[in-house]
């Protein structure tokens, strides 16, 4: 007889039932820097605030808060986590993918919502070398236009293959991409493999 | 402690009522198909037809008017499917138009359906609700026309537990000379329904949300009514759904309906009792909700409440792991983002469908599961509350 599931595994599940370092008070916490990303229309938003040690150029804190479903929830906390200690280059190209490692697996449709809280780290990073007049150090993650008759970007591309899309033909179902000229179809489909082995292979 | 398990997911499917599960156990050994002619044959035939009896007593109709189907969802399917599949032997929508009118707030296999036909060139329409889930008489007068073949209509919806007013609704429909259908799947055994005295020419129902088997529904089909069967290939059911019939789950379906008859009037007082308690102390110890729904036109046993700040699959999820079983409207937790169609159709905000959830009560509920839920939801309000961005806790 098949186990009965978890939706999520043990790890995911703990970090669920005892989330670590929720940003009890906000107004009371002295961040060096903050980052928010998400809405709360869409049903996820979430918010970082990082400590960092200025000489070491290392985070010593991380906190945050969130509107948003247990995975969200369980994705921060173990982020929060993971990123203490670590050099704010480090904790910048901690991927969706290293914290889904580090749980032990999502469902597939729920990697979306753990994309939520590294965003949301790099732009507390972001604006903790704004706050401290380093705005060389600041990464914009500037979109690329592929589709140039219905101007999708590649950051457009990368959220419909974070909500399901894995072929060519969902994404053009999901975006309408490449149905003025066509000339953009080997480029999209190259980005769908690419951000497919970005957030969901070798988990 | 042993962790209670405690179940308020009634509408989206209930236990099998102990009698049900007796009379479903005697009937595996009638395993004769109801088609044969001998003994073996005749019996399940009678196991059948008792089942078949007893619904269409239950409801008001005739038993030939009464077909058994695998769903709810078949036979939503079924009746909607007539409006591309009809030849001039099922005499639908032949001569008329074949446009198709419903609602904004049906179940996805009526919306699902309904999309596809809009594929295949069907004129579809859907009327809106207003703020409690009721559908706007006023926009049905006007959407139904000349060239409206069907009208669909739920009788109580899933999610918010609104009841609609099927009567004046089959009036306005008839009036303008199109046909009506009423998907009753929630309503059938929780609250009366004749089909005479209602006017509805197509009726949905099914067994497992009123403590049958899954896998067993039926559709009532007016006397007279054009019909096309979506399942060709046999005569079983007067020819109109093709298959050898389920005679386990007939019988189970039959029974459930027995139980209803013996059991629905004193349970929907049961129910209301303990709805009211629910929704008092949901009122009194947690701030800053909304209850979703008519306030009284509504399934004695369903409750929609959203609470601002809070995400609703957390709360399911927390909950699960007090021992508390409800869901949510938005379908997050089943693999799509986007909130409750219900929910949004009354106007509330996204952010409010977001943070919604369906308790469903049913027979097995004492007021003792009450109490254990607002022991627990406050505290899994309140927790979720606390790491929320979108809720300022008020001093």
């Amino acid at each position: 007889m098949a186990k009965e599931q978890w939706l999520y595994t043990d790890k995911v599940l703990e970090h669920f039932m005892h989330p670590k370092n929720i940003l009890v008070d906000e107004d009371a916490y002295e961040e060096d820097g903050k980052g928010m990303t998400g809405n709360i229309k869409c049903g996820d938003q979430m918010v970082v605030v990082i400590k960092v040690d200025r000489d070491k150029g290392v985070i010593t804190d991380c906190k945050w808060k969130t509107f948003g479903c247990a995975s969200a929830i369980a994705s921060t906390s173990a982020l929060s986590e993971m990123v203490r200690g670590m050099t704010l280059e480090d904790a910048y190209h901690v991927s969706a993918k290293d914290i889904n490692k580090e749980l032990g697996g999502l469902p597939e449709h729920k990697i979306h919502c753990s994309v939520l809280g590294d965003k949301a780290l790099r732009a507390a990073i972001n604006d903790y070398y704004m706050r401290n007049g380093m705005e060389d150090k600041v990464k914009r993650e500037e979109a690329r236009i592929v589709c140039n008759c219905l101007n999708i970007t590649d950051h457009e591309i990368e959220e419909a293959v974070l909500e399901g899309a894995r072929t060519f033909y969902e994404l053009q179902e999901m975006t309408k991409i490449s149905t003025v000229c066509g000339e953009c179809e080997d480029e999209a489909t190259r980005l769908v493999e690419l951000y497919k082995n970005k957030h969901f292979c070798e988990v | 402690m042993e962790k209670p398990m405690i179940y308020f997911d009634n509408n989206a499917t209930t236990p099998i009522h102990p009698e049900v599960r007796e009379a479903m156990i005697e009937a595996m050994d009638v395993f004769g198909n109801p088609s044969s002619l001998h003994g073996f044959g005749r019996k399940a035939r009678m196991y059948v037809e008792e089942a078949r009896e007893m619904l269409a007593n239950f409801i008001g109709a005739s038993p030939d008017e009464v077909m058994f189907v695998g769903s709810g969802s078949e036979a939503n399917n079924t009746v909607l499917s007539v409006l591309t599949g009809s030849c001039r032997e099922c005499r639908f929508g032949c001569t008329t138009g074949r446009g198709l009118v419903t609602t904004t707030i049906e179940h996805p296999c009526i919306l699902e359906a309904s999309k596809c036909l809009k594929e295949k060139g069907v004129d579809v329409s859907y009327i809106e609700v207003d703020q409690y889930g009721k559908v706007d008489l006023e926009q049905l007068r006007d959407a139904v026309n000349e060239s409206t073949a069907l009208v669909s209509v739920m009788m109580a919806n899933n999610e918010i537990g609104t009841i609609q007013d099927i009567r004046a609704i089959a009036q306005i429909v008839h009036e303008k000379g199109a046909l009506f259908h009423s998907d009753a799947v929630q309503a059938v055994g929780k609250i009366p329904v004749k089909v005479r005295d209602l006017g509805v020419d197509f009726l949905t129902l099914s067994g497992h949300k009123i403590y049958g088997p899954k896998g067993i529904g039926a559709l009532y089909v007016r006397k007279g009514s054009p019909f096309c069967p979506l399942i060709r290939g046999g005569h079983q059911e007067r020819g109109r759904r093709a298959g050898t019939e389920n005679t386990i789950g007939i019988v189970g379906l039959g029974k459930a309906i027995e139980m209803r008859e013996k059991e629905m009037d004193a349970e929907e007082t049961l129910l209301l009792g303990l709805k009211k308690r629910l929704r008092e102390g949901i009122a009194q110890t947690i701030p800053d909700i909304r209850f979703v729904g008519h306030p009284t036109d509504s399934l004695p046993g369903t409750l929609n409440v959203s609470f601002d700040g809070a995400e609703g699959e957390a709360i399911i999820l927390y909950l699960d792991l007090e021992g508390i079983a409800v869901s949510t409207g938005s379908a997050c937790a089943s693999g799509s983002l986007d909130p409750s169609h219900v929910i949004l159709a009354t106007g509330l905000p996204a952010e409010c469908a977001h943070g919604s959830i369906r308790i469903s009560l049913g027979r097995e509920n004492t007021m003792a599961d009450i109490e254990y839920m607002l022991e627990v939801l406050p505290r899994v309000i309140g927790r979720i509350r606390d790491m929320s961005t979108a809720y300022a806790r008020r001093q």
